[in-house]
């Protein structure tokens, strides 16, 4: 288990973490206002056929990424219609997102399986040329990673210390106080569900884009629900998600360290430590008062009526 | 009607109010009601439960509309349709459940609610604001702190501040002082003082007499959706008070000979008997209680009290945490509430359609679910509904009620879901009865028909507690009485011993200095 | 004999439920045939060619209804898993990982059992199926009775954490020589009878009499009665002297077990081996036609079937038209969206 390994499962997390850290936002975002989407899954999806599908028609991967921001504002936008305007029921309105997600991307993909982009192009940060070599290329991302933890920060800053931001807490909290404070619950939520489906496409993006580079149906394997989990993990608070992001994409890099030390942990097991360890977090919070879930998603999370 | 004394040196009031009626089905919350509200003033609105005192300041507050009647600001009409339009017109309320989000810091709460808040926002500005306004009235608070870790007094706090920034000028509080302990209420007081000598107008709506008596200015009592009496401080002592509060009447003539109670083993026996604060409920202290067959004893007080933890306690929703809970000799202090309906233990809950019925399911069907066992045949796999019609028939004619059998619990009115209640509560010739706000809510012919019930089950030789807070009714049915306040039982008669009066001194905590019997 | 109004009143509220409930189906399965076709058009296929291939190979004749009898299977009981918790009010979207830990245990059955007779092995893998299955639902279901935490979240998660539990199995220990993601061809003793000549197997009938079951013991029995009084107001239910917190926990685990049926069904049944990742949303596609239809029997019954004939037909669009299998879901998830969205045009539909 040498330094160049270690670096090896560190590099090797932040490029797959970086787009459930996109995606864990995008929920955050959905979730702060009170709505909790179980579609994630088909919004991934759609936004990565989206996108790949854009980048390899323009060539140009960064319209692909614009493709696929927009495309996951647009699904989450259907979530919106439905439980907002509609008032239908958050569970099955995301179940059915996520079915529309399978379809939907198969057919918008349909045509590029197989197909290979160029993807978006990886580049080290200026100032680390005087690092080995072998280290230097481990450490070479796209702008997609670079821009994560500012993302994240960004999301955190607007979240708590913008007036839209507190609106939208104040809804997740509490419609009825955000509606006495003069403001409108539905389009704060409207809003904030199109922002956060921006995010998820970002995450999307930079799966198909820069990660895989290609397109097959289901590509993204339960990423959506993972985030769900890290939702939930980094109580519902954008820098805490860094972390959990890291944690929780780490396990996989973690099993291939082990790997090279001799240790046999299967990958699958090592897969379930995300979902686990959430459960074992939310036992522990064990029932309303310390767990910090927005007050009217209660009913979704909740030990009692 | 009692003149209303002349105001203060020409001062003119800020908001008057005149001929103010409101209706809700069943009850007359407010009957021309004429109300004079001046700045620099405390004027505390008195009155017992029910009298309409909270309905009347939430129209006010834009969150009723009055049905006839009109409200003046500064001799101007005005018109208020919502709690916006009260902010606008500089009237705040802080209600009994707040409005703040537990999970907010002080500062965010207040920023919300803030109109001219910046689209980036500077909590440390807001956070200046706060603690020059808290100084100022001493409303010592720690902006940066979550509401969720605030004790209530401290929330309070927050609440007033919150209408202070919003510039509210006049004040309205809704029983403030009910959740605070003794000390946190001479604070509120204090506050309450300064912010008068700054010429804000505050309202009080209380019950509490000491208080009262010891800040306000001016005292409207209401009774029964009417002004009963308005004061001016000068004018107000105890006893004028609780006269115009509670009336002087005797308590009622006898119903009917009460049977002298023979029976050595208590029905109920609560010792000791302690429950935990959980949230905005009242802890029990201490409660011991005993209750003997055939008889009834009446619970006095305000209600907030214990009430519905006593009710619950003995039910077993609510665990003791100290104490021993004895039915008819047997301790059950841990038993589920299945084996303590089993004992012959029943309860008419208040309010049937929320606590006591589910409502798409026929009257029938909820005839049956307190015994199901009973109605089970093949081990359950099939429910003997002709069994579960004969009691139900036989308990609606002793009862002298008459009820469809298969119409829907949500379909009947609050009279008859009360009746339905009843009747499947006493069909198994019930040893006890606890009865928790029984008429609450109902028209004259349901409450007679309830109370009646309750006359007939002691006859059978049941024992009955009965919650309750018509002090009439209390009088006319118990045969002893106790007052809950603050989760203890702070005073025990037989009703004949007393009268409404002293009562209502136990039940609003100024019995220091009356002595009265034990 | 069970408390009834009227008969002449119930007749008649009857058949206006009955009228109600085609015109819901039927406009809703228009609105969403409609707007589908535009995606058909829009690939350049021809809807209505597509839609009559649809209906006639389905419908038209006996293989293709079997086929579609084979799809609805699965529904059935995944859906009455999610039906019998909502009685009692709880949320169980944890059928796919039930439905996979059952099908996990089953297969360790069939593997390690495979000598036995079919008459002792197929009830012993039922049974280990339902084990398997009303396991992974013990956890939530004690959670929520100690109020600790919901169900919704508890069962979700452990949704993900079965199929990996499946594929370290599958993967590990149990594959194939020749694939390394499925186990061996189950033997012949393992495998579900099937009906007549085709692919329908016995799981089906078994799925028809747990739904009558469940319609009988909702109505007649007294843990149907104590059971609604929970789903009613659970706060009445429990004043009354009703143990909340067993049902809680014991009916969560029943659906658990039906789904862990469901879960065995699948592997003995229709597949005949443990495919990791074999589901592809029945799980969640039994807890939306629950919804659908109100957790009533007879309703899963017909959006089992109605779900089931758009899938199969789906076999066939990708057949002859040259569209991908998984477009289908497309066509679901507009029939999903309609009645979500509860246009005024469509009766309501009472919530659920």
């Amino acid at each position: 288990m040498t330094l160049l390994s270690v670096l090896g499962v560190l590099s090797s997390a932040v490029f797959s973490g970086t787009s459930l850290l996109y995606t864990t936002l995008g929920e955050i975002c959905d979730q702060r206002s009170g709505i909790v989407n179980l579609g994630l899954e088909g919004v991934l999806l759609v936004s990565a056929s989206a996108g790949f599908a854009v980048t390899y028609l323009t060539g140009n991967p960064y319209l692909g990424v614009l493709a696929a921001a927009l495309a996951g504002g647009l699904m989450n936008t259907i979530l919106g219609y439905l439980t907002i305007t509609r008032g239908a029921n958050q569970l099955a309105s995301g179940l059915a997102l996520m079915f529309f997600g399978f379809g939907l991307s198969a057919w918008i993909g349909r045509a590029y399986v197989g197909a290979r982009i160029t993807g978006l192009p990886r580049f080290p940060l200026p100032g680390l040329s005087a690092l080995p070599v072998l280290v230097r290329s481990l450490f070479q991302f796209d702008l997609l990673i670079y821009l994560s933890v500012p993302a994240a920060i960004l999301v955190w800053w607007i979240l708590f210390r913008t007036r839209w931001g507190l609106g939208v807490r104040a809804v997740g909290e509490s419609a009825d106080t955000a509606f006495a404070s003069g403001r409108n619950p539905r389009r704060i939520r409207y809003q904030a569900l199109f922002v956060g489906g921006l995010l998820a496409g970002l995450g999307a993006a930079h799966l198909s884009i820069a990660y895989a580079m290609n397109w097959t149906e289901y590509m993204t394997a339960g990423r959506g629900f993972i985030a769900v989990a890290l939702v939930i993990f980094s109580k519902w608070h954008p820098l805490r998600a860094i972390a959990g992001a890291l944690l929780f994409s780490g396990a996989v890099a973690f099993q291939l360290l082990l790997q090279s030390s001799g240790i046999q942990i299967s990958p699958f097991l090592l897969d379930t430590i995300p979902y686990l360890l959430t459960l074992v977090v939310l036992i522990a919070w064990g029932g309303t008062r310390r767990h910090s879930a927005p007050a009217s998603l209660g009913r979704v999370y909740q030990g009692t009526e | 009607m009692p003149s209303v004394s002349p105001p203060q040196a020409a001062t003119q009031p800020m908001i008057s109010l005149r001929g103010i009626s409101k209706t809700f089905p069943g009850v007359i919350a407010n009957d021309e009601i004429d109300l004079d509200i001046h700045r620099s003033e405390i004027h505390a609105i008195l009155g017992e439960n029910g009298a309409g005192k909270s309905t009347l300041m939430k129209i006010l507050y834009g969150f009723y509309r009055a049905d006839s009647g009109q409200i003046f600001l500064d001799g101007r009409p005005l018109s208020v349709h919502s709690p916006n339009d009260a902010l606008a017109a500089k009237v705040g309320m802080v209600f009994q459940d707040f409005t703040l989000i537990p999970a907010f810091s002080v500062a965010e709460n207040i920023a919300l609610f803030q109109r001219d808040l910046d689209p980036v926002m500077r909590l440390k500005d807001v956070s200046r604001r706060i603690q020059a306004i808290s100084s100022r009235y001493s409303l010592t608070i720690d902006p940066s702190a979550r509401v969720s870790e605030l004790s209530i007094g401290e929330q309070q706090k927050a609440e007033i501040l919150k209408l202070l920034i919003s510039d509210a000028r006049l004040l309205i509080l809704d029983e403030p002082t009910r959740v605070l302990a003794p000390h946190e209420i001479e604070a509120l007081l204090g506050v309450l003082r300064n912010l008068r000598s700054d010429g804000y107008a505050i309202v009080l709506i209380t019950h509490k007499l000491r208080e009262v008596l010891e800040c306000a200015d001016r005292i409207t009592v209401l009774r029964r959706g009417r002004v009963s009496g308005s004061l001016i401080r000068r004018e107000a002592d105890e006893a004028r008070l609780l006269s115009l509060m509670f009336g002087k009447e005797l308590p009622g003539l006898d119903v009917e000979d009460r049977p002298a109670v023979e029976a050595n083993l208590p029905a109920l026996e609560l010792r000791g008997v302690s429950t935990a604060a959980d949230g905005t409920q009242t802890a029990l202290k201490d409660i011991d209680l005993r209750i003997y067959p055939g008889e009834i004893v009446g619970v006095a007080g305000v209600s907030g009290n214990g009430q519905r933890e006593l009710a619950d306690l003995i039910l077993g929703m609510k665990a003791c945490v100290a104490g021993s809970k004895i039915v008819f000799g047997e301790e059950v202090t841990r038993e589920s509430i299945r084996s303590i309906r089993e004992r012959g233990v029943c309860f008419v809950p208040e309010n049937p359609l929320v606590m006591a019925s589910v409502p798409f399911m026929s009257v029938l069907e909820n005839m049956a679910l307190t015994r199901t066992r009973r109605y089970a045949r093949l081990g359950g796999l099939r429910i003997d509904w002709r069994a579960v019609s004969e009691d139900f028939l036989r308990s609606s004619s002793t009862l002298g009620f008459s009820l469809p059998a298969h119409a829907m619990a949500r379909s009947l009115s609050g009279g008859n879901l009360q009746r339905m209640v009843i009747i499947r509560e006493t069909a198994q010739a019930p040893r006890l009865i606890v009865a928790s706000y029984l008429t609450r809510g109902l028209d004259a012919q349901s409450t007679i028909a309830a109370r009646r019930a309750l006359l007939q089950a002691r006859r059978n030789g049941a024992g009955v507690l009965l919650i309750s807070e018509d002090l009439e009714e209390l009088f006319t049915i118990s045969d002893r009485m106790i007052v809950l306040r603050g989760g203890r039982i702070v005073a025990s008669f037989r009703p004949d011993e007393t009268d409404s009066f002293r009562v209502g001194l136990f039940m609003t905590g100024t019995e220091i200095q009356h002595a009265a019997t034990a | 004999m069970r408390p009834q109004p009227d008969l002449a009143e119930r007749a008649k509220s009857a058949s206006a439920r009955a009228v109600g409930g085609l015109l819901r189906y039927g406009s809703m399965a228009v609105m969403a045939f409609l707007l589908f076709g535009v995606i058909l058009l829009v690939s350049g296929k021809n809807p209505i060619g597509a839609y009559r291939d649809l209906f006639s190979s389905t419908l038209g004749s006996a293989r293709g209804f079997s086929e579609v009898l084979v799809a609805m299977t699965p529904m059935l009981l995944t859906a009455l898993a999610v039906a019998l918790p909502s009685r009692i009010g709880l949320i169980n979207v944890g059928v796919e990982g039930q439905l996979y830990m059952g099908a996990c245990f089953a297969t360790w059955g069939a593997l390690t059992f495979s000598d036995l007779p079919a008459w002792v092995l197929l009830p012993g893998m039922a049974l280990l199926g339902m084990i398997g299955g009303g396991l992974w639902a013990l956890i939530p279901g004690v959670l929520r009775a100690h109020g600790l935490v919901n169900e919704t979240i508890t069962t979700l998660l452990l949704n993900s954490v079965a199929p990996m539990v499946v594929s370290f199995f599958v993967f590990g220990y149990w594959h194939s020589p020749m694939d390394t993601n499925k186990t061996a061809n189950f033997v012949p003793s393992a495998r579900l009878p099937t009906l007549f000549d085709t692919r329908v197997d016995l799981s089906l009938i078994i799925g028809l009499v747990l739904l009558g079951l469940f319609w009988f013991v909702m109505r007649s029995t007294r843990w149907g009665l104590e059971m609604r009084a929970i789903g009613g107001n659970p706060q009445a239910a429990l004043r009354n002297g009703i143990p909340t917190r067993v049902y809680v926990i014991s009916v969560l685990c029943i659906g658990g077990a039906v789904a862990g049926l469901a879960g065995m069904a699948q592997v003995s049944g229709f597949y005949g081996v443990l495919l990791a990742n074999f589901s592809r949303g029945i799980g969640f596609m039994g807890f939306l036609i629950s919804w659908l239809a109100g957790g009533n029997p007879l309703g899963i019954v017909l959006t089992s079937f109605a779900v089931a004939m758009i899938t199969s037909g789906g076999n066939l669009l990708q057949l002859t038209r040259d569209v991908p299998y998984a477009v289908i879901n497309i066509l679901l998830a507009f029939t999903l969206f309609v009645v979500l969205a509860r246009p005024r045009v469509l009766p309501r539909r009472k919530a659920a």
